[in-house]
């Protein structure tokens, strides 16, 4: 049989797969979730390497020990890392420009992960000469509580 | 390690926009050109290793399923593994397992990913759980940009010396990558096109990141009895590391980036390797952003911690350089992603048996490759050696 062509180009066909889900967010971030209603941020400490968790985990990731014990931390703290992005994917919640920050709260072990705003974020230089590596910055809360990340509407950068 | 491994064929498709085949046809594409590159049939062929990113990229919720034909697995067992970027490592050491247990003598394994099919940045925003990664989350470059920025950080690195450094690895890979007739981009840029390319997310820049590829890669394993019998010379391998760290990417300092470090170190032992900078000959480190290329320098031991962008403007990894780091173009120029920690072994493979063409590094015996995958969370390593 001789190897036949298509008479056009290979066609591409367009698609889409939708599935939702329902996803047990478990015992221990609807805990925490509970107390960021009452605008405090609260950690899981680990009984045997003593390191404080933001987010709280149901168990050490590195001794595998169950974390009974929640400490509050401080609504502030120190950039570790952040990044400005300019483009928006599918999929994405936040609408750019935003700028992600991982934050050392006070009194914890772990880089948390949230977003720097509250002033124009459209100039990326301005933002540059704001938001610096080693700086400081506080959690903004939202008046209407929900019981999820954006209670904490967003950190601002202070002095 | 068990039973000593070799790699006795490699096998890649032409890497880029590939809407001229289907997935699996594809798929098999990489596998006949394996077979023929060890000169064996799919009758010797005992079992197969499969991998690509997760489902959500392919738009197929089981690709290995899909892809059974062109595999060449009817008949045979077939085992699928996925972790995100590594996955080509993933697949690689499962498939070395194989073998090396005595399970089997002559083990397939393929990855793939028809990148243009699905959409890659949605994927790597689902990939982040949905109550505290997602909603902060702009796919990979977010993630990889927290993690130079880090890493300029906490090393005092000056951000125009890691630019400079940045730009001139960008610059040698597309060079690199314009004599490797599978790669993806053939295309000249300089450093100024690069230093002046659009902010993607800051500091990372358009021509810092890799492309979005389709493309296959497929290696056949065989053990030392089998490969001396069937192969003139085939690429021995000497060691692996693999290691995983916390889901958390704020758990860990991802500057010194633990299982990267440690997936080197384990990799080293087992090859009996103590000074990595003198004794690999060639390195296909898994690039797909200019930045992390230079930390994977320091936490594979290539250099000082800080120091990477000093070594790097030195030419150090350079195609002519003492270490010469992904003269394939590496992932920056391609970024089929199921298939590219593959391809870097593959690659490593053609280095250390004189088969890598206008790519090839005079007299090449040990080559170490590389793959990075997750939310920065998997590392795996293969070194593959000319001598057993
Ligand atoms: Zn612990």
């Amino acid at each position: 049989m001789a190897k036949e062509k298509p008479k056009e180009k290979p066609r591409e066909i367009r698609t889409e797969v939708f599935v939702p889900y329902e996803v047990a967010v478990g015992p221990t971030w609807s805990t925490f979730f509970d107390y960021l209603k009452e605008e405090r941020i609260m950690g899981t400490r680990c009984s045997k390497c003593k390191r404080i968790f933001v987010p709280p985990r149901t168990f050490c990731p590195r001794c595998f020990e169950e974390m009974e014990e929640w400490v509050q931390v401080a609504d502030e703290g120190t950039i570790e890392t952040w990044s400005y992005a300019t483009l928006k994917f599918y999929a994405q919640i936040p609408e750019p420009p935003f700028i992600t920050v991982q934050v050392r709260l006070d009194g914890c072990d772990t880089g948390f992960l949230h977003r720097i705003a509250g002033f124009d974020l459209k100039d990326f230089e301005k933002v540059n000469r704001r938001v610096k590596l080693g700086g400081r910055v506080k959690a903004v809360w939202r008046k209407k509580k929900e019981g999820n990340i954006n209670d904490i509407d967003y950190f601002k950068p202070i002095k | 390690m068990g039973r000593a491994v070799a790699i006795i064929g490699t096998g890649q498709t032409k890497h880029g926009r590939r809407n001229d085949v289907s997935y699996p046809e594809l798929v098999r594409e990489a596998v006949v050109a394996a077979l023929n590159d060890a000169g064996i049939s799919l009758r010797d062929i005992e079992g197969v290793v499969s991998g690509t990113m997760p489902s959500m990229m392919e738009g197929v919720s089981d690709t290995h399923l899909y892809f059974a034909e062109a595999l060449g697995s009817v008949g045979k067992p077939v085992l699928k593994a996925e972790t995100c970027g590594s996955t080509g490592q993933s697949i690689a050491h499962c498939g070395f397992y194989w073998v090396a247990s005595g399970a089997a003598d002559i083990i397939l394994v393929v990855g793939s990913e028809k990148m243009f099919e699905g959409d890659g940045q949605a994927t790597m925003t689902t990939v982040a759980d949905p109550w505290f990664t997602k909603p902060f989350s702009a796919g990979a470059p977010m993630v990889f940009t927290m993690q130079s920025m880090e890493w300029i950080y906490r090393f005092g690195i000056s951000e125009e010396k890691a630019r400079d450094a940045a730009a001139l690895i960008s610059v040698s890979n597309h060079d690199n990558a314009l004599e490797n007739p599978y790669a993806h981009i053939h295309m000249k840029v300089t450093l100024d096109e690069v230093k002046n390319a659009m902010i993607i997310t800051y500091p990372v820049r358009l021509l810092d990141v890799c492309p979005s590829s389709d493309g296959a890669c497929a290696i056949i394993y065989a053990s030392e009895e089998k490969a001396r019998k069937i192969c003139k010379k085939p690429a021995w391998i000497k060691g692996l590391g693999f290691r995983g760290e916390e889901f958390f990417y704020g758990e860990s300092n991802k500057s010194i980036w633990p299982s990267a470090t440690e997936a080197a170190k384990e990799a080293y032992r087992q090859a009996g390797i103590r000074d990595p900078l003198k004794e690999l000959d060639v390195a296909e480190v898994y690039n797909p952003f200019t930045y992390q290329e230079m930390i994977f320098y320091e936490c594979f031991g290539f250099c000082p911690r800080g120091e990477a962008p000093d070594y790097v403007l030195k030419g150090t990894f350079l195609k002519d350089g003492q270490l010469p780091c992904d003269p394939s173009g590496g992932t920056l120029c391609t970024n089929p992603i199921g298939a590219t920690g593959l391809i870097r072994l593959a690659e490593a493979a053609l280095q250390v048996t004189g088969k890598a063409g206008e790519r090839q590094i005079e007299g090449a015996r040990l080559a170490l490759s590389h793959a990075m995958g997750g939310i920065d969370q998997f590392n795996g390593i293969t070194i593959v050696g000319s001598e057993l």
